[in-house]
């Protein structure tokens, strides 16, 4: 035996360097008498762990567009938050692999005032590419960006809780409107990166950041080439970094199977097992907090009736969904948007599993024998919405719900059919913990309440349970409420969607972050040559 | 020769109406679009305050009349705006944005024309000559059936045969150029593309080539030249060929400018940075702007075309360049 955990630990050793296969490796860890999981797992952490310098690490993008800007206030999706943000960037903190946040520019974070004032201190020696300090003055007009009457951010409505801030040496001295004990998350959004202040502005312009890389060279729904910012005050392991926009997937799949590209996000489930057999190819899967829903408008009939709620959420058979559509990449929802990685996540009892007789005791306590709604879909929601829709008819005739499913035009399905039509597919990309995610859609004054949802008892608790810093208490009011939207709210969940990606087994990484896609975008810092 | 600068005049003349009115349909069928530029750009998280403050920004506050009449009163001055991707420090001109884009197509349009009009024109006087025979037969075949498959499904075929590690992975499946990008790297890269388009176009000159000869071939001057003893090869080079250029140019024009204006499918597929992808994400942007100039560009290019087809048709054949 002792020989066979000799050998093991030379595989470990090699592991780390990459010369040993994952199966090799398992095989011999079970010959050592470990289960083969165990063996997986040692294996992942032998891998991981030298991670070491240099390549050029090639990134194949689903998004990008000709009208992306380096504006990171509109930054749509994962090409420019990537690029502006994850690979030359840094916002004050950054979410980790586990959920949790943690000081990125900001060395370290205090609240005070019941979490009303929130006091960032800087990272000393942190510098833009052009070589000057960051400064407490820089953060500040960074923000600034993103408020005011004339802000066209995506930021904004997030940071409308900030009713000042100022700089103070080293410090960045935040004030909110009322407590709130989550503002550490708020400060890692992808567009809030800092940046240089030139005439009292934040010069976006130039792509100078703080970022482990620094712009080189960007060219709008085309690609984007960055190299290694040598001052970066942690490890960066890739010397450059190149983004292509490949929106065809079968495209960006040929380009990573030919080697053109080490990494690519988005896959096409139809074809995953074919990719995963291709050699030297693996696929990561994670699942984020994104989620698909179908928003009801609650103040016009029938989704008035909290029953006729009741009675389509168990009408409706999310396994099957998951399994036909998704091919099993996903995790069936509950009708609470709150992922079940985030803090303070809870699983809503009774369950709402596909139950088409309780949905039709339902329907009767609503004083109804059948039911008849318009159910708006289109694959801008999200892909798959169509046949989503159309699985959800099925199941829903069973319970004498007849889903009359209308297919809306793709182009301008924001514009003219989500929040317009009563009943109509959506999706979230979720946020990392539930006081931003319930104040984005399910508060009273939210400005996307999709569901036009207003729960006294559920805002009373939301205000409370943002100001409250006892973290048991917390979790009572947080399940309290999620409890009370999965009972009451007009939001469907149908599913939490799975970032399924590919790379090229070149490349090593440790644990995935979960928050967005792409190793929470911040895959060029994060990932390194095997 | 006054006849033939006549009709160029005249064309030209009639080409600028065409522009102006292509330039009017578009702006109004992008107006009948759901939603616009701010919308667009911020997708779900538009919030009416945000989509009033981008639009004040690039100004699509003010009335549609007046925005149309500030672009064409731009235009006659040679100034085709700034796409409303810009922001404040931050210019972008749809000129500047458009040059390398249309260079790029431009490339591969030129390679591929490079390949295609001889190889079809050759085939087709193969085929005329040969006709009836199995060689006939078999490149009508072939070609036919490449014509037949959409383009993306030849494309994607392409990349299976040669550029995957499942049979030769020898060419590049992302054409994806730089700016700096030498000229045997360009060629390298657009490899597959110009393949791809090659056999898309090919049938359909080579068949016009073959028919246009044919056609000829029973005239009594070609029968005059048989008796007097002349070779086939000869016949069709030297009597049948010079008076069968007009059909063959219009068709070789024709497909010039598909290579130009309709490779958007190839473009995708290949992620090659051509001038079809910028105008589908501007659409998709509502970037009126930048719709409006590639619109006018690809009008500007059939005008052309057609016109050189035209004047060569007249040209070689004398009795339209001397009438009586």
């Amino acid at each position: 035996m002792s020989e066979q955990i000799n050998k093991l630990k030379l595989a470990e050793k090699l592991a780390g360097r990459g010369k040993v296969s994952r199966r090799q490796f398992v095989q011999l860890a079970m010959a050592a008498g470990f289960t083969a999981a165990t063996g997986e797992l040692m294996f992942t952490k032998a891998a991981r762990a030298e991670p070491k310098k240099g390549g050029t690490f090639k990134l194949g993008v689903g998004h990008g567009a000709t009208t992306d800007s380096l504006d990171p206030a509109t930054y749509p999706d994962q090409f420019t938050g990537t690029m502006g943000w994850g690979a030359t960037g840094n916002s004050l903190t950054e979410m980790n692999a586990k959920g949790d946040v943690e000081p990125d520019l900001a060395e370290s974070y205090e609240p005070s005032d019941d979490a009303k004032t929130w006091v960032f201190k800087l990272r000393k020696g942190v510098t833009f590419h052009n070589g000057k300090n960051v400064t407490a003055e820089d953060v500040v007009t960074s923000y600034r960006h993103h408020m005011g009457p004339d802000s066209k951010s995506a930021a904004k409505s997030i940071l409308a809780a900030i009713t000042d801030l100022k700089a103070d040496g080293d410090n960045v001295i935040f004030t909110l409107n009322a407590g709130n004990a989550d503002f550490p998350f708020l400060a890692s959004d992808y567009h809030t990166p800092i940046m240089p202040t030139v005439d009292g502005k934040s010069d976006w312009q130039s792509g100078i950041k703080t970022g482990p890389f620094k712009l080189e060279k960007f060219e709008p729904g085309v690609g984007a080439k960055m190299v290694r910012n040598e001052n970066f005050y942690k490890d960066v392991w890739f010397d450059a970094f190149e983004m292509v926009s490949i929106p065809d997937v079968a495209a960006r799949t040929a380009a990573l199977t030919s080697g053109e590209v080490h990494y690519i996000d988005r896959c096409d489930l139809k074809t995953l097992d074919l990719v995963k057999m291709s050699p030297g190819i693996q696929i990561t899967e994670v699942t984020g907090y994104g989620h698909y829903v179908i928003p009801m408008n609650v103040t016009v009939a029938p989704f008035n009736d909290v029953n006729v709620r009741l009675a389509l959420k168990y009408a409706i058979d999310r396994k099957a969904i998951v399994d036909k559509v998704f091919y099993g990449h996903g995790t069936p929802g509950n009708d609470n948007p709150i992922a079940p990685t985030i803090q303070f996540a809870i699983d809503p009892q009774p369950r709402h599993d596909y139950d088409p007789d309780k949905a039709r005791s339902y329907l009767k306590k609503a004083g109804l024998d059948s039911l008849k709604v318009d159910l708006s879909t289109a694959d801008a929601a999200f892909a798959g919405a169509v046949d989503a829709a159309i699985l959800y008819k099925d199941s829903a005739a069973a319970a004498g719900i007849d889903l009359n499913v209308i297919r809306e035009p793709d182009d301008g399905y924001w514009d003219n059919v989500w929040m317009k039509k009563p009943w109509c597919m959506s999706y979230w990309n979720g946020r990392p913990t539930a006081d931003w995610m319930f104040s984005t859609a399910y508060a009273d004054d939210a400005a996307w309440n999709d569901a036009f949802w207003k729960h006294p008892k559920f805002n009373e608790l939301l205000k409370a349970a943002r100001s409250e810093t006892d973290q048991k208490k917390r979790a009572e009011m947080y399940a309290e409420m999620q409890q009370i939207q999965a009972d009451d709210g007009g939001n469907v969940v149908i599913m939490f969607n799975n970032y399924v990606s590919a790379n090229s087994d070149k490349v090593a990484h440790g644990d995935l972050s979960a928050n967005w896609d792409i190793d929470g975008m911040k895959i060029a810092s994060r990932w390194w040559f095997a | 020769m006054n006849a033939v600068l006549k009709i160029v005049l005249q064309r030209l003349g009639l080409g600028l109406i065409t522009l102006f009115v292509v330039s009017l349909i578009i702006f109004v069928a992008i107006l009948m679009l759901p939603g616009g530029f701010a919308e667009a750009i911020l997708g779900q998280a538009a919030t009416p305050e945000t989509v009033a403050a981008f639009n004040k920004e690039i100004g699509l506050d003010q009335p549609a009349y007046i925005r149309y009449f500030n672009w064409i009163a731009g235009v006659l001055q040679g100034d085709f705006g700034t796409s409303y991707a810009s922001r404040v420090g931050y210019r972008r001109e749809v000129a500047e944005m458009l040059a390398p884009r249309a260079f790029n197509t431009l490339f591969l349009a030129g390679m591929t024309a490079i390949i295609a009009v001889p190889l079809s024109v050759g085939l087709g006087l193969l085929a005329a000559l040969y006709r009836n025979t199995l060689f006939d037969r078999a490149i009508n075949m072939v070609s036919l059936v490449s014509i037949s498959f959409p383009e993306f499904f030849i494309a994607y075929i392409a990349i299976v045969l040669l550029a995957s590690p499942a049979v030769f992975n020898i060419l590049p499946s992302l054409a994806k150029v730089d700016e700096d990008a030498g000229l045997w790297e360009r060629i390298y890269r657009c490899s597959l593309p110009a393949i791809t388009m090659t056999l898309v176009i090919v049938a359909h000159m080579m068949r016009m080539t073959r028919a246009a000869i044919i056609n000829v071939l029973a005239s009594p001057y070609v029968e005059m030249a048989r008796l007097k003893g002349a070779k086939p090869w000869q016949i069709i080079v030297r009597h049948a060929l010079p008076n069968a250029w007009a059909p063959i140019v219009t068709v070789v024009a024709l497909n010039l400018a598909y290579l130009i204006v309709g490779v958007v499918v190839v473009e995708f597929v290949f992620t090659y940075p051509g001038m079809g992808k910028q105008m589908v994400d501007a659409v998709t942007a509502r970037d009126v702007p930048v719709v409006q100039a590639c619109a006018l560009v690809f009008a500007a290019t059939y005008i052309i075309l057609n016109l050189i087809a035209d004047v060569l048709g007249i040209v070689t054949n004398p009795r339209l360049m001397h009438p009586k």
